[in-house]
């Protein structure tokens, strides 16, 4: 079966940045992504757990999204004005996807 | 004094307040006690719901009068002039960067709703009324402190500036949409709605307050374990400090408004208390660059146990002798 080169954007973002991440993605071109929660983790700011979180504020998500190569700077361009000041992590992957025309 | 040990004595060993122990404790101990997340939220609905409710019951039954206004008017200077305040207390207390200083000041202008109910709940134990739009007042007094902690930090040469999605999320976070909307449903249908759902929102009000308080004692446990030594000695005494300053002014505010002794009592609980829904949301869009292991753990682990099991007694003790009510 035929196969087309992608890339697979994966950003770690607070949950209040959530909607504007996704409407600067929006902006830039992408049409479909993923949201997936985040159960806890450690970094710069100390350990975190979703368990019994009181505030939004401290709550992360996952937003997953796959984009033709050649949409990929637009992508980061965009994303990265929203992300900059924020915690967090970009990852990019390559990938392979079979219906190229949906991204 | 006697007083106000006795009321502390009472208030330590009530069901909310060992509840909230006993979540401290867990959590400390590394025990695998947990509250879900969906009944966590379930329960703050339920409460929201309930206090907005009764307290537009409330204004049904009594009626309305000048003071409504002042008093919303008086809780909106108090949220606006408390975080200059504790700015400049953290100035000399403590030696955290302007922007950690100022975000912290944010969750000291505005309130936590928590320990207004506890009081609440405090205040009908001891047959004490109070004007039922202190809930409006508690609500109005969310948002006015973090536009003063964005004010602050502009002063700094570092303007920020409040978007409209940032405004849209503090005026109609769920919370106050709630509290509010439950104040009016109460208002508008007075003693009559209050007859048909008093079965659900008053009698298991004191048990739902204590499981919710057990998770909020989980929380602030667990936060302290994986916080510790984040906090300085001084920023550990402004939390303790800055709650007192904030009920003195909260005094003064209900006295020269003239409202009654759990008036006066709510006015210094909302003035003492430090948010840790609300602000840390807009804290984490607004200033990013703040450390929130500090504010929150200021807010959630050192200032709420602090009102809840001191502060409470204390803020009742002094509104009543200097009103004249009885505790």
């Amino acid at each position: 079966m035929e196969t087309h080169k992608a890339k697979r954007v994966a950003i770690i973002i607070e949950q209040v940045m959530q909607s504007r991440l996704t409407d600067a993605m929006s902006s830039a071109g992408v049409t479909g992504w993923s949201v997936l929660p985040v159960l806890g983790g450690s970094g710069r700011s100390g350990a975190w757990s979703r368990e019994g979180q009181v505030t939004r504020g401290a709550g992360m998500v996952q937003v997953v999204c796959v984009v033709r190569p050649d949409r990929i700077d637009d992508l980061l361009d965009a994303a990265f004005a929203v992300v900059e000041r924020h915690i967090g992590i970009v990852t990019i992957g390559d990938c392979e996807v079979l219906r190229a025309e949906r991204f | 004094m006697d007083q106000i040990l006795d009321l502390a004595a009472t208030n330590l060993l009530s069901p909310i307040i060992l509840s909230f122990a006993l979540g401290i404790a867990a959590a400390l101990a590394r025990s695998d006690l947990n509250i879900p997340e969906a009944v966590a939220k379930g329960m703050s609905i339920y409460l929201l719901f309930a206090i907005g409710f009764k307290g537009g019951a409330s204004v049904a039954d009594h009626g309305i009068d000048t003071t409504l206004a002042l008093s919303l008017l008086g809780g909106i200077v108090l949220s606006a002039a408390l975080p200059l305040i504790a700015f400049a207390l953290l100035q000399v207390m403590g030696n955290l960067s302007r922007l950690d200083a100022a975000a912290v000041a944010a969750h000291y202008g505005s309130i936590s709703i928590v320990t207004f109910v506890a009081a609440t709940s405090v205040l009908d134990s001891s047959g004490i009324t109070s004007e039922g739009y202190m809930v409006a007042v508690a609500a109005a007094m969310e948002a006015p402190a973090i536009l003063s902690a964005l004010w602050l930090i502009s002063r700094g040469g570092d303007a920020r500036r409040m978007d409209n999605d940032l405004l849209r999320e503090i005026m109609l976070n769920g919370s106050i949409v709630l509290l509010v909307g439950s104040f009016f449903i109460g208002w508008i249908t007075g003693a009559d709605g209050m007859a048909k759902i008093e079965a659900f929102i008053v009698s298991p009000f004191q048990g739902v307050l204590c499981l919710f308080l057990l998770d909020m004692g989980l929380v602030a446990g667990r936060g302290l374990r994986n916080s510790s030594g984040v906090l300085t000695p001084g920023v550990l005494a402004f939390g303790v400090v800055m709650p007192l300053v904030g009920a003195t002014l909260g005094l003064a505010t209900g006295v020269l408004l003239g409202v009654s002794t759990g008036g006066v009592a709510l006015f210094m609980v909302l003035s003492a208390s430090a948010s840790y829904i609300a602000v840390p949301a807009a804290m984490r869009v607004a200033l990013p660059e703040a450390n929130p292991s500090i504010y929150l753990t200021l807010s959630l682990g050192v200032t709420f146990p602090f009102n809840l099991t001191l502060g409470i007694p204390i803020y009742l003790a002094v509104a009543s002798a200097l009103t004249g009510g009885q505790p």
